[in-house]
């Protein structure tokens, strides 16, 4: 009896003792559930969805505080995408945080610039350089076209320039099966 | 010697005997050229010219954009009209950059001199031969230079020189071997010595004997020992560079390997001519032989300075009337052109013309019956019905699983499918996709990198700020502590009596000096720091009599035109 006592309690302090271990030395640094979150996310880092950044949004759909169905940018795909990952239910964009539209760059124009440095502030990727009455150019490969310079510019010389195709961005089409009509006799 | 077999294959019609019939014919220079700046694979070249320079022959007008990208050259002497966007030979119909160029009709060549190899290093050697737009001319384009550099040991076993040409109605590589085999093998002998090659092996169908016959007398007349030219059998994709080194060696290059690991490397016969031209005539690439074939009544193949329009091309060959369509390369693997007002590039190796007659258009596509004959096809070894049911699906992680990279796009699947899928359409579909989502998921996390970076240097620069404040702070507190040490000093010291003293002693500001509160002097340390901070004019110090008079002159004009202008606001202080 008291063998069989002393067995399991040594059973216990020495699984114990390895869980304890296990705990400490293969530990989960962060929440690996946003990291996937935000790995769907395209990085626009516009705040449309209402969060300051992809990475608090991708956190509050983590924790269940946002919907899946917030961010413009990442449109029906992306949507799609985060309800098979979180097990949810696929819902359409919703509305008042924007529509889905084709990727777009900002571009400054050259002639209204006045060099006053806010849309360089407001950039959320650093993709404006200048500086102050310096004249302002964004860097076309690293805008993701989130329109955050768009409004804080006084006098409205920030377009948004939609990407079009080229010979090397330019896809193959899905094959389309051509539908002929079939006549019986 | 010993041959091997490779897997799959089919044997279309071969159609190649209408246009070897007569000898290379020299394309007439037209009096306009678009020269496309990207030709190649990797970067796009930097335009070296601008509207109204004059060029010659020869002249480099576009600089290779880093390692990775190849030279351009203009194709004839002239004045360059623009650089500006046109239309590709590109099956989307889309505009790039060229370089026009109006021909003087004098054809002046730069000056031109030969490149002795033996006597520059292996990395000038690549160098020049990436300054000379030297690529692949097999239809693959891929850079020669970047493809000059042995494997994992110092040297090549085998050298093997494709000229195997297994796409039906492609002729320009038989014609080429048989009209200039021994500036071939000038070029072969180069590569030979570059990659220092044990032995080379020319690879020709044996559906070309007159190109074999003529390639075996020029290894001859050469006397080169090591080299040996093998009719291989007759089967499409015979000429494919993994098809064709089997062939040869036996060797199966496996997945996301390359040839050199093995001790072997592939060329073709075009670009070995391109290569003899370089170095030993100094002469860049600015012209390639083209087949012109399919509906057209003179098939033939012809010398084309690149940047030649391939209507004027396809004209000298007289098109039939009834040509509805114009495919940049073969049956198999060619891509249809939305249009023919296209130049010819260093990737155009036939032209064919097309017609409801010659290539009927396909049945309708049927559902796929898993019949197999597709893997049975497949010269990659690869089960085609599977890629096609992920392709079609848009599951594109299993279909990169199921080796959808190693697809060679030879269309034996679909010219074998029974129910007339156009599997590679599907495929094409896929790899883009596959390599658009790539890019966007690289400019994601490039995106969140900077992003991070932004937040992490925002709450850095945060961070140095309350430092900052904070060292000032502490600065003003630790002041006021020893004011306060010395004051309280004084009262325990001094009776009550001395009170006056030890007040005026600490600082003005702190009323009751016997019980100074520490707030009290930190708020008079700061009013302290505040009035060290603030700047006397210079000039109200030490003024004579007048100047006081006159200062009191002043005031007192301005106090009354106050009072004039508000005569019932209270007087300025």
């Amino acid at each position: 009896m008291l063998a069989a006592l002393l067995v399991m309690a040594l059973g216990a302090v020495v699984l114990g003792a390895v869980l304890g271990f296990a705990a400490v030395k293969f530990r989960v640094e962060g929440d690996p559930l946003t990291e996937k979150i935000d790995a769907i996310l395209p990085q626009t880092q516009c705040g449309q969805c209402g969060f300051p950044g992809c990475k608090p949004y991708a956190a509050a759909m983590a924790k269940g505080e946002a919907d899946i169905n917030q961010c413009p940018p990442g449109g029906d795909e992306g949507i799609r995408k985060l309800a098979d990952l979180l097990g949810r239910e696929y819902k359409p964009l919703s509305a008042e945080h924007g529509v889905e539209k084709p990727k777009a760059l900002a571009v400054i124009d050259e002639q209204r610039c006045i060099g006053c440095t806010l849309c360089i502030q407001a950039c959320p990727v650093d993709a404006i350089v200048g500086a102050a009455k310096q004249m302002h150019t964004v860097i076309a490969v690293q805008c993701t076209g989130c329109e955050l310079c768009v409004p804080v510019c006084p006098v409205d010389c920030i377009d948004m320039v939609p990407v079009a195709e080229n010979i090397t961005t330019w896809k193959w089409k899905y094959p389309v099966v051509a539908i002929k009509p079939v006549t019986t006799h | 010697m010993q041959l091997f077999d490779f897997n799959g294959g089919v044997t279309p019609d071969y159609h190649k005997e209408a246009s070897t019939q007569s000898p290379i014919a020299v394309s007439p220079a037209p009096t306009f050229l678009v020269i496309p700046l990207h030709q190649s694979i990797g970067g796009t070249p930097r335009p070296l010219v601008s509207a109204g320079d004059r060029v010659l022959k020869g002249q480099r007008i576009g600089a290779a954009d880093g390692d990775m990208s190849s030279a351009i050259h203009a194709s004839t002497s002239g004045h360059v009209v623009a650089v500006e966007m046109r239309r590709m030979p590109h099956p989307s119909g889309l505009s790039a950059l060229c370089v026009v160029i109006k021909a003087d009709g004098r054809d002046e060549w730069i000056a031109r001199q030969s490149f002795d190899y033996r006597s520059h290093t292996a990395a000038e050697t690549r160098d020049y031969l990436r300054d000379a737009g030297v690529v692949g001319l097999g239809g693959a384009v891929f850079p020669t230079h970047l493809k000059m550099s042995p494997g994992k040991g110092d040297k090549l076993d085998t050298l093997i020189i494709n000229g195997a040409e297994c796409e039906p109605f492609i002729t320009c590589d038989d014609l080429l071997m048989r009209e200039r085999a021994e500036a071939i093998i000038q070029g072969v002998v180069i590569l030979r010595d570059l990659l220092a090659a044990g032995r080379v092996l020319v690879g020709i169908e044996d559906n070309k004997p007159q190109a074999v016959a003529a390639m075996t007398a020029a290894v001859q007349a050469g006397g080169h020992q090591d080299m040996a030219v093998v009719a291989v059998p007759t089967r499409y994709p015979a000429g494919g560079a993994k098809q064709l080194i089997r062939v040869l060696t036996g060797i199966e290059v496996p997945h996301g390997k390359r040839s050199t690991d093995y001790g072997v490397q592939c060329f073709n016969v075009g670009t070995a001519h391109a290569i003899h031209e370089a170095i030993n005539l100094g002469q860049p690439l600015i012209s390639r032989i083209v087949t012109v074939a399919g509906n057209v009544a003179a098939p033939r193949n012809y010398e084309v300075l690149l940047g030649t329009s391939m209507e004027a091309l396809l004209t000298q060959s007289q098109p039939l009337p009834d040509t509805d369509r114009l495919i940049m390369g073969g049956p198999m693997m060619g891509v249809s052109l939305p249009s023919k007002d296209v130049p010819v590039v260093k990737a155009t190796n036939c032209i064919l013309a097309g017609s409801k007659k010659l290539f009927p258009p396909p049945p309708p596509e049927m559902p796929c019956i898993r019949c197999g004959e597709c893997a049975t096809a497949c010269p990659a070894d690869l089960q085609p019905f599977e890629l096609y049911w992920f392709s079609r699906a848009k599951i594109f992680g299993k279909a990169q699983e199921y080796h959808l990279f190693d697809c060679i796009e030879c269309g034996c699947c679909s010219y074998v499918c029974p129910s007339h899928i156009p599997l590679v359409d599907y495929y094409r579909f896929a790899k883009s996709e596959i390599w658009a989502n790539e890019s966007e998921k690289a400019a994601a996390d490039q995106a969140r990198e900077q992003y991070e970076f932004r937040q992490l240097r925002e709450a850095r620069e945060a961070q140095e700020k309350a430092a900052r404040l904070a060292a000032r702070t502490a600065a003003g507190r630790a002041a006021a502590t020893n004011a306060l040490a010395v004051a309280s000093d004084a009262t325990s010291d001094a009776t009550p009596a001395a009170a006056p003293v030890a007040k005026s002693a600490t600082t003005p500001a702190t009323e009751p000096a016997q019980t100074p509160s520490p707030q009290a002097a930190l708020i008079a340390a700061a009013l302290e720091r505040a009035r060290a901070q603030q700047v006397q004019p210079a000039n109200t110090t030490n003024l004579t009599p007048e100047q006081q008079a006159e200062i009191a002159a002043i005031e007192a004009r301005r106090a009354q035109i106050r009072a004039q202008a508000h005569p019932h606001l209270p007087p300025d202080d």
